[in-house]
Protein backbone atom coordinates (compact mmCIF):
# COMPACT_ATOMS: atom_id res chain seq x y z
CA UNK A 1 0.00 0.00 0.00
CA UNK A 2 1.47 3.31 -0.71
CA UNK A 3 0.99 6.76 1.17
CA UNK A 4 -1.40 8.27 -1.15
CA UNK A 5 -3.41 4.72 -1.03
CA UNK A 6 -3.94 5.22 2.87
CA UNK A 7 -8.18 4.81 3.21
CA UNK A 8 -9.89 7.81 3.83
CA UNK A 9 -13.53 6.54 4.08
CA UNK A 10 -15.91 7.66 6.00
CA UNK A 11 -16.44 5.31 9.32
CA UNK A 12 -17.86 4.88 12.61
CA UNK A 13 -14.28 5.93 13.98
CA UNK A 14 -15.02 9.12 12.16
CA UNK A 15 -17.92 10.06 14.99
CA UNK A 16 -15.61 9.66 17.41
CA UNK A 17 -13.02 11.57 15.55
CA UNK A 18 -10.54 8.78 15.91
CA UNK A 19 -8.06 7.61 13.36
CA UNK A 20 -6.21 4.77 13.14
CA UNK A 21 -2.32 4.65 12.34
CA UNK A 22 -1.44 2.47 9.14
CA UNK A 23 1.94 1.95 7.22
CA UNK A 24 2.59 2.07 4.25
CA UNK A 25 5.84 2.74 1.67
CA UNK A 26 6.11 6.43 0.58
CA UNK A 27 7.28 7.67 -3.09
CA UNK A 28 10.89 6.69 -2.50
CA UNK A 29 9.86 2.83 -1.35
CA UNK A 30 10.57 3.78 2.52
CA UNK A 31 8.28 2.70 4.95
CA UNK A 32 6.55 5.43 6.89
CA UNK A 33 3.24 5.63 8.84
CA UNK A 34 -0.26 7.43 8.17
CA UNK A 35 -3.54 8.31 9.85
CA UNK A 36 -6.63 6.75 8.41
CA UNK A 37 -10.03 7.89 9.36
CA UNK A 38 -11.91 4.47 8.07
CA UNK A 39 -12.14 1.42 5.02
CA UNK A 40 -15.30 0.88 3.18
CA UNK A 41 -14.65 -2.73 3.19
CA UNK A 42 -14.33 -2.93 7.23
CA UNK A 43 -17.22 -0.70 7.54
CA UNK A 44 -19.43 -2.83 6.33
CA UNK A 45 -18.30 -5.75 8.09
CA UNK A 46 -18.72 -4.02 10.97
CA UNK A 47 -22.43 -2.76 10.08
CA UNK A 48 -23.05 -6.69 9.33
CA UNK A 49 -22.18 -7.50 12.43
CA UNK A 50 -24.21 -4.79 14.06
CA UNK A 51 -27.25 -5.85 11.58
CA UNK A 52 -26.55 -9.33 13.41
CA UNK A 53 -26.97 -8.58 16.33
CA UNK A 54 -30.20 -6.14 16.21
CA UNK A 55 -31.87 -9.32 14.62
CA UNK A 56 -30.81 -11.59 17.49
CA UNK A 57 -32.02 -8.95 19.71
CA UNK A 58 -35.19 -8.69 18.31
CA UNK A 59 -35.71 -12.37 17.71
CA UNK A 60 -34.70 -12.79 21.50
CA UNK A 61 -37.35 -10.05 22.31
CA UNK A 62 -40.34 -11.71 20.45
CA UNK A 63 -39.20 -15.28 21.76
CA UNK A 64 -39.89 -13.72 25.44
CA UNK A 65 -43.35 -11.94 24.66
CA UNK A 66 -44.29 -15.51 23.63
CA UNK A 67 -43.20 -17.08 26.60
CA UNK A 68 -40.51 -19.35 24.52
CA UNK A 69 -37.43 -17.87 26.32
CA UNK A 70 -36.77 -15.82 29.97
CA UNK A 71 -35.61 -12.45 29.43
CA UNK A 72 -32.01 -13.66 30.32
CA UNK A 73 -31.30 -14.27 26.58
CA UNK A 74 -32.44 -10.84 25.77
CA UNK A 75 -30.23 -9.49 27.84
CA UNK A 76 -27.80 -11.71 26.98
CA UNK A 77 -28.02 -10.41 22.86
CA UNK A 78 -28.43 -6.67 24.58
CA UNK A 79 -24.71 -7.45 25.71
CA UNK A 80 -23.50 -9.09 22.57
CA UNK A 81 -22.65 -11.83 25.27
CA UNK A 82 -22.45 -15.83 24.16
CA UNK A 83 -23.14 -18.83 26.50
CA UNK A 84 -19.03 -18.88 27.33
CA UNK A 85 -19.06 -14.87 28.23
CA UNK A 86 -22.61 -15.25 30.35
CA UNK A 87 -21.94 -17.98 32.41
CA UNK A 88 -18.41 -16.92 33.37
CA UNK A 89 -19.85 -13.13 34.64
CA UNK A 90 -22.58 -14.80 36.40
CA UNK A 91 -19.94 -17.49 37.73
CA UNK A 92 -22.70 -20.14 36.82
CA UNK A 93 -22.14 -23.42 34.57
CA UNK A 94 -22.98 -22.96 30.86
CA UNK A 95 -25.93 -25.86 31.65
CA UNK A 96 -27.32 -23.75 34.84
CA UNK A 97 -27.57 -20.66 32.49
CA UNK A 98 -29.04 -22.08 29.77
CA UNK A 99 -31.49 -23.92 32.03
CA UNK A 100 -32.36 -20.31 33.23
CA UNK A 101 -33.52 -19.61 29.99
CA UNK A 102 -36.90 -21.94 30.42
CA UNK A 103 -39.48 -19.13 31.28
CA UNK A 104 -40.43 -21.92 34.30
CA UNK A 105 -37.17 -22.41 35.89
CA UNK A 106 -36.67 -18.17 35.66
CA UNK A 107 -39.64 -17.92 37.55
CA UNK A 108 -38.61 -19.79 40.59
CA UNK A 109 -35.08 -18.21 40.90
CA UNK A 110 -33.85 -16.50 43.49
CA UNK A 111 -33.33 -13.12 44.35
CA UNK A 112 -29.73 -13.99 44.41
CA UNK A 113 -29.60 -15.93 41.60
CA UNK A 114 -30.97 -13.06 39.95
CA UNK A 115 -28.73 -10.40 41.06
CA UNK A 116 -25.96 -12.30 39.81
CA UNK A 117 -27.47 -11.79 36.28
CA UNK A 118 -28.64 -8.13 37.06
CA UNK A 119 -25.13 -7.16 38.01
CA UNK A 120 -23.78 -9.02 35.08
CA UNK A 121 -26.55 -6.88 32.88
CA UNK A 122 -26.00 -3.46 34.67
CA UNK A 123 -29.72 -3.77 35.32
CA UNK A 124 -31.92 -4.25 38.28
CA UNK A 125 -33.42 -7.16 39.77
CA UNK A 126 -36.99 -5.91 38.73
CA UNK A 127 -35.93 -4.64 35.21
CA UNK A 128 -34.41 -8.29 34.73
CA UNK A 129 -37.80 -9.53 36.25
CA UNK A 130 -40.16 -7.44 34.25
CA UNK A 131 -39.41 -7.25 31.22
CA UNK A 132 -42.04 -9.24 29.12
CA UNK A 133 -40.64 -8.10 25.51
CA UNK A 134 -42.25 -4.98 24.47
CA UNK B 1 1.40 10.66 40.73
CA UNK B 2 2.59 10.35 37.25
CA UNK B 3 5.16 8.79 35.32
CA UNK B 4 7.82 10.26 32.74
CA UNK B 5 6.24 8.25 29.87
CA UNK B 6 5.75 9.23 26.02
CA UNK B 7 2.76 8.05 24.77
CA UNK B 8 2.89 7.08 20.94
CA UNK B 9 0.37 5.69 18.52
CA UNK B 10 0.79 2.12 16.96
CA UNK B 11 -1.50 -0.05 14.02
CA UNK B 12 -1.40 -2.72 17.37
CA UNK B 13 -2.00 -2.68 20.61
CA UNK B 14 0.55 -5.30 21.94
CA UNK B 15 3.13 -4.19 19.55
CA UNK B 16 2.67 -0.50 20.94
CA UNK B 17 2.61 -1.27 24.70
CA UNK B 18 5.69 -3.34 24.18
CA UNK B 19 7.16 -0.41 22.19
CA UNK B 20 5.86 2.44 24.13
CA UNK B 21 6.88 0.49 27.55
CA UNK B 22 10.64 -0.42 26.27
CA UNK B 23 11.12 3.25 24.89
CA UNK B 24 10.57 4.47 28.44
CA UNK B 25 13.57 2.42 29.62
CA UNK B 26 15.52 3.92 27.09
CA UNK B 27 15.31 1.21 24.25
CA UNK B 28 14.90 2.68 20.97
CA UNK B 29 12.47 0.28 19.38
CA UNK B 30 9.70 1.10 16.81
CA UNK B 31 6.16 -1.25 16.66
CA UNK B 32 7.50 -3.23 13.78
CA UNK B 33 10.63 -3.93 15.58
CA UNK B 34 8.70 -5.44 18.45
CA UNK B 35 6.44 -7.41 15.72
CA UNK B 36 9.22 -8.61 13.87
CA UNK B 37 11.56 -9.85 16.69
CA UNK B 38 8.45 -11.15 18.55
CA UNK B 39 6.98 -12.75 15.63
CA UNK B 40 3.62 -11.59 15.55
CA UNK B 41 2.58 -12.17 11.95
CA UNK B 42 0.60 -15.85 12.67
CA UNK B 43 -2.65 -17.98 10.95
CA UNK B 44 -4.96 -19.79 13.00
CA UNK B 45 -7.93 -21.36 11.55
CA UNK B 46 -10.54 -23.29 14.25
CA UNK B 47 -13.91 -23.99 12.80
CA UNK B 48 -15.17 -25.88 15.74
CA UNK B 49 -14.61 -22.87 18.13
CA UNK B 50 -17.39 -20.16 17.26
CA UNK B 51 -16.62 -16.32 18.36
CA UNK B 52 -19.06 -13.85 17.73
CA UNK B 53 -21.41 -16.73 16.19
CA UNK B 54 -18.40 -17.57 13.13
CA UNK B 55 -15.34 -20.14 12.77
CA UNK B 56 -12.37 -18.73 15.24
CA UNK B 57 -9.74 -17.15 12.34
CA UNK B 58 -6.82 -15.49 14.17
CA UNK B 59 -4.19 -13.48 12.49
CA UNK B 60 -2.20 -13.31 15.37
CA UNK B 61 -0.66 -15.55 18.39
CA UNK B 62 -2.35 -15.84 21.94
CA UNK B 63 -2.15 -12.22 23.91
CA UNK B 64 1.43 -11.42 25.33
CA UNK B 65 3.51 -13.93 23.36
CA UNK B 66 4.43 -10.75 20.95
CA UNK B 67 5.95 -8.82 24.12
CA UNK B 68 7.41 -12.35 25.75
CA UNK B 69 9.09 -13.42 22.61
CA UNK B 70 10.25 -9.80 21.65
CA UNK B 71 11.65 -9.71 25.47
CA UNK B 72 13.16 -12.90 25.70
CA UNK B 73 14.95 -12.86 22.65
CA UNK B 74 16.58 -8.84 23.20
CA UNK B 75 17.48 -10.71 27.42
CA UNK B 76 15.05 -8.35 28.59
CA UNK B 77 13.04 -9.28 32.06
CA UNK B 78 9.11 -8.87 31.85
CA UNK B 79 7.64 -9.38 35.08
CA UNK B 80 3.50 -10.45 34.77
CA UNK B 81 1.37 -11.15 37.89
CA UNK B 82 -2.59 -11.91 37.66
CA UNK B 83 -5.09 -11.20 40.33
CA UNK B 84 -7.92 -12.88 41.99
CA UNK B 85 -8.73 -10.09 44.21
CA UNK B 86 -9.91 -6.89 42.13
CA UNK B 87 -8.43 -4.30 45.73
CA UNK B 88 -4.90 -6.21 45.52
CA UNK B 89 -4.59 -5.27 41.76
CA UNK B 90 -5.51 -1.77 42.26
CA UNK B 91 -3.02 -1.43 45.07
CA UNK B 92 -0.22 -3.20 43.46
CA UNK B 93 -0.45 -0.89 39.77
CA UNK B 94 -0.93 2.27 42.31
CA UNK B 95 2.62 0.98 43.79
CA UNK B 96 4.42 0.38 40.44
CA UNK B 97 3.03 4.20 39.79
CA UNK B 98 4.47 5.53 43.13
CA UNK B 99 7.88 3.90 42.11
CA UNK B 100 7.55 5.33 38.72
CA UNK B 101 6.95 2.24 36.94
CA UNK B 102 4.35 2.70 33.97
CA UNK B 103 2.51 -0.77 33.90
CA UNK B 104 1.13 -2.62 31.23
CA UNK B 105 -2.40 -3.90 31.10
CA UNK B 106 -4.12 -6.75 29.50
CA UNK B 107 -7.91 -5.41 29.31
CA UNK B 108 -11.59 -6.46 27.76
CA UNK B 109 -12.84 -4.08 25.35
CA UNK B 110 -16.35 -4.37 26.05
CA UNK B 111 -16.26 -1.73 28.87
CA UNK B 112 -13.65 0.38 27.66
CA UNK B 113 -15.49 4.01 27.35
CA UNK B 114 -13.43 5.94 25.43
CA UNK B 115 -14.03 3.24 22.05
CA UNK B 116 -17.27 3.86 19.71
CA UNK B 117 -19.73 1.50 20.71
CA UNK B 118 -19.97 0.15 17.78
CA UNK B 119 -16.27 -0.83 18.40
CA UNK B 120 -16.89 -2.60 22.25
CA UNK B 121 -17.65 -6.79 21.66
CA UNK B 122 -16.36 -9.23 24.44
CA UNK B 123 -12.76 -8.91 23.26
CA UNK B 124 -10.02 -9.69 26.31
CA UNK B 125 -7.02 -9.02 24.43
CA UNK B 126 -6.85 -5.70 24.50
CA UNK B 127 -3.73 -3.89 25.70
CA UNK B 128 -2.85 -0.31 27.01
CA UNK B 129 -0.34 1.50 29.37
CA UNK B 130 -1.14 2.68 32.61
CA UNK B 131 1.45 5.58 33.03
CA UNK B 132 -0.08 8.10 36.44
CA UNK B 133 -2.74 8.90 38.35
CA UNK B 134 -4.28 11.62 38.84
CA UNK B 135 -7.33 12.15 42.03
CA UNK B 136 -8.86 8.92 41.68
CA UNK B 137 -8.31 8.90 37.98
CA UNK B 138 -5.91 6.46 35.89
CA UNK B 139 -4.04 7.90 32.91
CA UNK B 140 -4.04 5.63 30.71
CA UNK B 141 -2.14 5.03 26.96
CA UNK B 142 -4.37 3.21 24.62
CA UNK B 143 -1.91 2.96 21.59
CA UNK B 144 -4.55 2.36 19.20
CA UNK B 145 -5.70 5.72 20.34
CA UNK B 146 -3.76 9.27 18.68
CA UNK B 147 -3.49 10.85 22.08
CA UNK B 148 -3.45 9.63 25.87
CA UNK B 149 -7.12 9.09 27.94
CA UNK B 150 -8.35 8.31 31.46
CA UNK B 151 -10.57 6.01 33.20
CA UNK B 152 -11.72 5.83 36.66
CA UNK B 153 -10.80 3.59 39.47
CA UNK B 154 -14.33 1.92 38.79
CA UNK B 155 -14.00 1.64 34.87
CA UNK B 156 -10.22 0.44 35.04
CA UNK B 157 -11.51 -2.64 37.68
CA UNK B 158 -14.22 -3.25 35.50
CA UNK B 159 -12.11 -3.77 32.22
CA UNK B 160 -9.19 -5.66 34.09
CA UNK B 161 -11.67 -7.85 35.06
CA UNK B 162 -13.84 -8.45 32.31
CA UNK B 163 -14.99 -12.19 31.71
CA UNK B 164 -15.15 -14.63 29.15
CA UNK B 165 -12.30 -16.26 26.98
CA UNK B 166 -9.26 -15.10 27.37
CA UNK B 167 -10.64 -12.91 30.85
CA UNK B 168 -7.39 -10.58 31.92
CA UNK B 169 -7.61 -11.46 35.67
CA UNK B 170 -6.02 -8.06 35.91
CA UNK B 171 -3.01 -9.09 34.43
CA UNK B 172 0.28 -6.50 34.80
CA UNK B 173 3.21 -6.42 33.05
CA UNK B 174 6.48 -4.38 33.04
CA UNK B 175 9.98 -4.64 32.30
CA UNK B 176 12.35 -5.57 35.49
CA UNK B 177 15.98 -5.99 34.01
CA UNK B 178 17.02 -4.44 30.80
CA UNK B 179 20.67 -5.64 30.04
CA UNK B 180 23.38 -2.94 28.53
CA UNK B 181 24.31 -4.78 25.63
CA UNK B 182 21.42 -5.74 23.53
CA UNK B 183 22.38 -8.58 21.09
CA UNK B 184 19.98 -7.25 17.82
CA UNK B 185 21.00 -9.31 15.02
CA UNK B 186 20.81 -12.45 16.89
CA UNK B 187 16.92 -11.10 18.34
CA UNK B 188 15.93 -10.50 14.68
CA UNK B 189 17.46 -13.53 13.05
CA UNK B 190 15.37 -15.71 15.67
CA UNK B 191 12.06 -13.63 15.51
CA UNK B 192 12.37 -14.08 11.67
CA UNK B 193 13.30 -17.98 11.96
CA UNK B 194 10.24 -18.52 14.20
CA UNK B 195 7.70 -16.72 12.06
CA UNK B 196 8.52 -18.78 8.86
CA UNK B 197 8.01 -22.11 11.06
CA UNK B 198 5.10 -20.96 12.58
CA UNK B 199 3.45 -20.71 8.75
CA UNK B 200 4.93 -23.33 7.41
CA UNK B 201 3.71 -25.02 10.51
CA UNK B 202 3.31 -28.86 9.37
CA UNK B 203 -0.68 -28.90 11.15
CA UNK B 204 -3.81 -27.93 9.74
CA UNK B 205 -4.65 -25.16 11.96
CA UNK B 206 -2.07 -23.31 11.65
CA UNK B 207 -0.06 -21.14 9.04
CA UNK B 208 0.04 -21.75 5.22
CA UNK B 209 -2.14 -24.96 5.59
CA UNK B 210 -4.85 -23.24 7.44
CA UNK B 211 -6.00 -20.87 4.68
CA UNK B 212 -5.91 -23.39 2.43
CA UNK B 213 -8.13 -25.17 4.98
CA UNK B 214 -10.38 -22.15 4.78
CA UNK B 215 -10.45 -21.91 1.45
CA UNK B 216 -11.99 -24.87 1.18
CA UNK B 217 -14.43 -24.28 3.58
CA UNK B 218 -15.03 -20.98 2.20
CA UNK B 219 -16.62 -23.28 -1.12
CA UNK B 220 -19.05 -25.16 1.34
CA UNK B 221 -20.82 -22.66 2.95
CA UNK B 222 -23.17 -21.31 0.90
CA UNK B 223 -24.85 -24.73 0.51
CA UNK B 224 -23.83 -26.15 4.15
CA UNK B 225 -24.98 -23.19 5.89
CA UNK B 226 -27.15 -20.83 3.67
CA UNK B 227 -26.00 -17.29 2.00
CA UNK B 228 -27.10 -15.74 4.72
CA UNK B 229 -25.02 -17.32 7.61
CA UNK B 230 -21.92 -17.52 4.62
CA UNK B 231 -22.05 -13.83 4.25
CA UNK B 232 -22.27 -13.63 7.97
CA UNK B 233 -19.25 -16.26 8.00
CA UNK B 234 -17.21 -13.64 5.60
CA UNK B 235 -17.84 -10.41 7.43
CA UNK B 236 -16.21 -11.93 10.44
CA UNK B 237 -13.18 -12.81 8.49
CA UNK B 238 -12.64 -9.61 7.55
CA UNK B 239 -13.38 -7.91 10.98
CA UNK B 240 -10.81 -10.17 11.99
CA UNK B 241 -8.76 -9.55 9.09
CA UNK B 242 -8.50 -5.83 9.10
CA UNK B 243 -9.73 -4.33 12.31
CA UNK B 244 -7.92 -1.64 14.09
CA UNK B 245 -4.55 -2.20 12.54
CA UNK B 246 -4.37 -6.43 13.29
CA UNK B 247 -4.31 -9.17 10.49
CA UNK B 248 -3.92 -9.54 6.68
CA UNK B 249 -2.78 -6.33 5.17
CA UNK B 250 -2.35 -4.53 7.98
CA UNK B 251 -0.02 -7.38 9.91
CA UNK B 252 2.12 -7.37 5.93
CA UNK B 253 2.97 -4.03 5.93
CA UNK B 254 3.86 -3.86 9.39
CA UNK B 255 6.10 -6.91 8.73
CA UNK B 256 7.75 -5.05 5.10
CA UNK B 257 8.45 -2.32 7.58
CA UNK B 258 10.23 -4.48 9.77
CA UNK B 259 12.08 -6.39 7.05
CA UNK B 260 13.28 -3.21 5.65
CA UNK B 261 14.58 -2.40 8.94
CA UNK B 262 16.30 -5.79 9.35
CA UNK B 263 17.96 -5.46 5.84
CA UNK B 264 20.13 -2.49 7.34
CA UNK B 265 20.80 -3.85 10.56
CA UNK B 266 21.76 -7.35 9.14
CA UNK B 267 23.58 -5.68 6.59
CA UNK B 268 21.78 -8.26 4.14
CA UNK B 269 20.34 -6.22 1.24
CA UNK B 270 17.96 -9.57 0.09
CA UNK B 271 16.07 -8.62 2.52
CA UNK B 272 14.73 -5.36 1.13
CA UNK B 273 13.38 -7.43 -1.92
CA UNK B 274 11.25 -10.11 0.72
CA UNK B 275 9.99 -6.63 2.01
CA UNK B 276 8.33 -5.31 -1.30
CA UNK B 277 7.61 -8.82 -1.81
CA UNK B 278 5.56 -8.55 1.05
CA UNK B 279 3.87 -5.69 0.51
CA UNK B 280 2.79 -7.06 -2.53
CA UNK B 281 1.45 -9.76 -0.52
CA UNK B 282 -0.36 -7.27 2.04
CA UNK B 283 -1.94 -5.42 -1.30
CA UNK B 284 -3.53 -8.88 -1.96
CA UNK B 285 -4.68 -9.16 1.55
CA UNK B 286 -6.46 -5.76 0.91
CA UNK B 287 -8.25 -6.95 -2.49
CA UNK B 288 -9.26 -10.07 -0.78
CA UNK B 289 -11.07 -7.79 2.03
CA UNK B 290 -12.49 -5.94 -0.84
CA UNK B 291 -13.39 -8.57 -3.01
CA UNK B 292 -15.51 -10.15 0.09
CA UNK B 293 -16.95 -7.10 0.99
CA UNK B 294 -18.56 -7.11 -2.12
CA UNK B 295 -19.87 -10.55 -1.75
CA UNK B 296 -21.55 -10.00 1.65
CA UNK B 297 -22.73 -6.79 0.63
CA UNK B 298 -24.78 -7.29 -2.82
CA UNK B 299 -26.12 -10.34 -1.20
CA UNK B 300 -25.18 -12.31 -4.23
CA UNK B 301 -26.53 -16.10 -3.83
CA UNK B 302 -24.23 -17.78 -6.59
CA UNK B 303 -21.78 -20.13 -5.65
CA UNK B 304 -18.92 -19.27 -8.07
CA UNK B 305 -18.58 -15.68 -5.95
CA UNK B 306 -17.35 -17.62 -2.75
CA UNK B 307 -15.15 -20.42 -5.31
CA UNK B 308 -13.56 -16.82 -6.86
CA UNK B 309 -13.10 -15.86 -3.26
CA UNK B 310 -11.43 -19.63 -2.42
CA UNK B 311 -9.25 -19.00 -5.35
CA UNK B 312 -8.50 -15.98 -3.98
CA UNK B 313 -7.45 -16.96 -0.65
CA UNK B 314 -5.24 -20.25 -2.22
CA UNK B 315 -3.33 -17.65 -4.59
CA UNK B 316 -1.90 -15.97 -1.54
CA UNK B 317 -1.77 -19.00 0.49
CA UNK B 318 0.61 -20.17 -2.49
CA UNK B 319 2.56 -16.91 -2.50
CA UNK B 320 2.92 -16.76 1.21
CA UNK B 321 4.47 -20.48 1.28
CA UNK B 322 6.97 -19.18 -1.63
CA UNK B 323 8.26 -16.21 0.70
CA UNK B 324 8.54 -17.28 3.79
CA UNK B 325 10.56 -20.77 2.58
CA UNK B 326 12.83 -18.24 0.92
CA UNK B 327 13.04 -15.73 3.75
CA UNK B 328 13.98 -18.68 6.29
CA UNK B 329 16.62 -19.83 2.94
CA UNK B 330 18.18 -15.80 3.21
CA UNK B 331 18.34 -15.86 7.21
Amino acid sequence: MKENEVPQDKSNLSTVNLKELCYAVDENGEYTTALSTGWEPKTIALENSIQDINERIEIAKQNVKNGIVSPVVYFMEVHKMDWVTLSDYVGMWQWRVKRHTKPNVFKKMSEKQLKKYADAFDISIDELKNFKGE
Amino acid sequence: MQTNFTHHQSAHCENGVASNLLKFHGININEPMVFGIGSGLFYFYLPILKVNHAPAISYRPMPGSIFNKAAKRLGIKVKRVKFSNNLQAQKALEENLNNNIPTGLQVGVYNLTYFPDEYRFHFNAHNLVVYGKENNTFLISDPVMETVTTLTDKELEKVRFAKGALAPKGQMYYPIHIPTDLNWENAIKKGIKNTCNDMLAPVPIVGINAMKWVAKDIRKWPAKKGVKVANHYLAQMVRMQEEIGTGGGGFRFIYAAFLQEAAVILKNEKLKEFSTEMTIIGDMWRDFAVNAARVYKNRSNQTDVYNALADELLVIAAKEETFFKNLKKAI
